[in-house]
């Protein structure tokens, strides 16, 4: 690719650290969501339901 | 009483959940166009050579590193004086996503300054700013996860939100004023009156590609935080009753009482 | 007002007592200040050009230990408690505490910072400025400080955690004390213009932090 002559390493780092931190902290989010989900349900079927919060 | 409306976390959850595929979706396509302009349409710079498309990844998370600041204000003010329930989870799950965005600007601008400049780091006017915005969200991050108590944490962190924001215009101000002190010359100047609309469009494309990406993930991210308290406040339930019935097996006996208290601080 | 003298005087006298405060804070900032040399080399033309600078940076570090200070003690024996709870204003206690704190360890830094100086070939023409500004500039520093303080007051290990919540916030006040300094020495500003904007921004803090510091001492103490 001719864009990549000159500067494109540079260019490729950018946009590669950017992919890398941006995906991180999308699969990151993703994760814990699954876990939350995994635990909530973990803990509705062992019986402890929701009441109106406490305080 | 239509803010109130959206307070409830359920409600939240629901609403949510509808909008975040069509957001995910959006993004994604605003992605690809914005990539693709900024590889295939965008010229090289006369002056700045391919490094221009730097610019594309750069301007964009430096925008969101100050949006998503402001958004954690306006969220403080939210918990500090509606007390809405949602805006300390909006500005806790804010928090991580605009330092992840605030590095990338830090690192992207290093990286388009090496061979712009000549040194992988510069002190420049908006790079210095930018870094001490960075510290800023450090900060924030650092005291939500000291406190085990998020209600707690929410006020502490929504005073320290609106103290870091008033001292954001002051930082920038004395930020400038020490630049031109110590380098009177600007090495380049981005925001000359001549942006072409070849490099003007995909660079806004990449910044609405930025900004859906952040309301998509601080939306999951504040499902995640919803989440988390139901998690949280189900195991103190859970935890409670364990102990109620501890209490009243141990009715009769003797000492098992006098133990309580000591388990319960721990 | 008759209230914010006593709870001056009451903290005023309570350092007194136990001394060592300022002391330790003076130590501080004399080692902080002879370690550089050491780390950059004797080169006395080097020294003189970054001492005000160092120094500054320096009186920042040592300042930066003593805020928990402003709060703790009275947190951990109660008294706190009482002061919220009593008929002050939580905003004039908040900044009373805090002109105690700038009186017991912030002017004694400043006055002992042109010594340290010489250790630096400090430029003799740089010596009133530099005490100047820093006489200035240390009520920002107790009064932001105190927010930090505040907010990590219930906070088992708060002391790292205030340097890296108040740091950023002490930005504008390095950049603007160090400025005056060097303007007061070389130039090419004068010395009023950096000197006036650092006498604003203290006058500033010693305003509005009270406030933020007494609304989190309320979050903290609920």
């Amino acid at each position: 690719m001719e864009f990549l002559s000159g500067h494109g390493a540079y260019i490729a780092a950018a946009y590669g650290l950017s992919a890398l931190v941006l995906g991180a902290l999308t699969g990151w989010i993703i994760a814990e969501r699954r876990k939350l989900r995994r635990a909530l349900s973990a803990l509705e079927a062992s019986g402890v339901r929701r009441r109106s919060r406490p305080r | 009483m239509s803010i109130m409306d959206y307070a409830n976390p359920s409600r939240f959850l629901a609403l949510s959940g509808r909008l975040l595929p069509w957001l995910t979706g959006l993004t994604v396509l605003f992605l690809a166009a914005g990539l693709y302009m900024s590889f295939f349409t965008a010229p090289a710079d006369y002056q700045q050579g391919q490094t221009v498309r730097i610019m594309f990844i750069h301007v964009p998370s430096a925008w969101i590193a100050m949006a998503c600041y402001t958004l954690i204000a306006m969220s403080a003010l939210g918990t500090l004086v509606w007390r809405h329930p949602l805006a300390d989870v909006s500005a806790k799950a804010a928090a991580p996503i605009g330092a992840a965005f605030t590095f990338l600007a830090l690192v992207t601008g290093s990286i388009w300054g090496k061979p712009m400049w000549g040194a992988w780091w510069v002190w420049d006017a908006r790079l210095t700013s930018v870094l001490v915005l960075f510290f800023l969200y450090l900060g924030l991050v650092a005291l939500w996860q000291s406190f085990d108590e998020p209600a707690r944490a929410g006020r502490s962190a929504a005073i320290l939100a609106l103290v870091g924001f008033v001292n954001v215009p002051i930082i920038k101000f004395s930020v400038d004023w020490w630049n031109t002190l110590h380098q009177p010359a600007s090495v380049m100047r981005l925001d000359g009156p001549a942006i072409h609309y070849t490099i003007l469009l995909p660079l806004l494309t990449m910044a609405i590609a930025y900004t859906l990406l952040f309301l998509t993930l601080h939306m999951a991210a504040m499902r995640n935080e919803i989440l988390r308290r139901r998690v949280r406040s189900l195991m103190q339930q859970r935890a409670d009753a364990a102990q109620n019935i501890a209490a009243d097996a141990g009715q009769g006996g003797v000492g098992q009482n006098v133990g309580q208290p000591t388990e319960q601080e721990a | 007002m008759s209230s914010f003298s006593a709870l001056l005087k009451r903290d005023l006298r309570l350092a007194m007592r136990q001394g060592g405060g300022a002391g330790m804070a003076i130590g501080f900032f004399l080692i902080v200040v002879s370690m550089v040399p050491l780390g950059v080399g004797p080169d006395l033309n080097l020294l003189a050009r970054v001492a005000p600078g160092l120094l500054w940076a320096a009186l920042l570090l040592a300042a930066l230990l003593t805020l928990d200070r402003i709060f703790q003690a009275d947190y951990e024996d109660g008294s706190l408690d009482a002061i919220v709870m009593g008929s002050m204003p939580l905003e004039l206690a908040a900044a009373a505490k805090s002109l105690a704190h700038w009186i017991t360890t912030g002017v004694p830094l400043a006055l002992s910072a042109p010594l340290m100086g010489i250790i630096l070939n400090l430029e003799p023409r740089a010596i009133g400025p530099l005490a100047l500004t820093m006489l200035v500039g240390t009520p920002a520093i107790s009064f932001i400080g105190a927010i930090g303080a505040a907010l990590t007051l219930v906070l088992r290990r708060g002391g790292l955690l205030t340097a890296v919540l108040v740091m950023p916030l002490y930005v504008p006040v390095l950049i603007f004390g160090v400025s005056a300094v060097k303007a007061a020495v070389s130039g090419p500003v004068p010395f009023e213009a950096p000197f006036l904007i650092l006498a604003a921004l203290s006058l500033a803090s010693v305003v509005l932090s009270p406030l933020a510091a007494a609304a989190a001492l309320r979050a903290a103490l609920h």
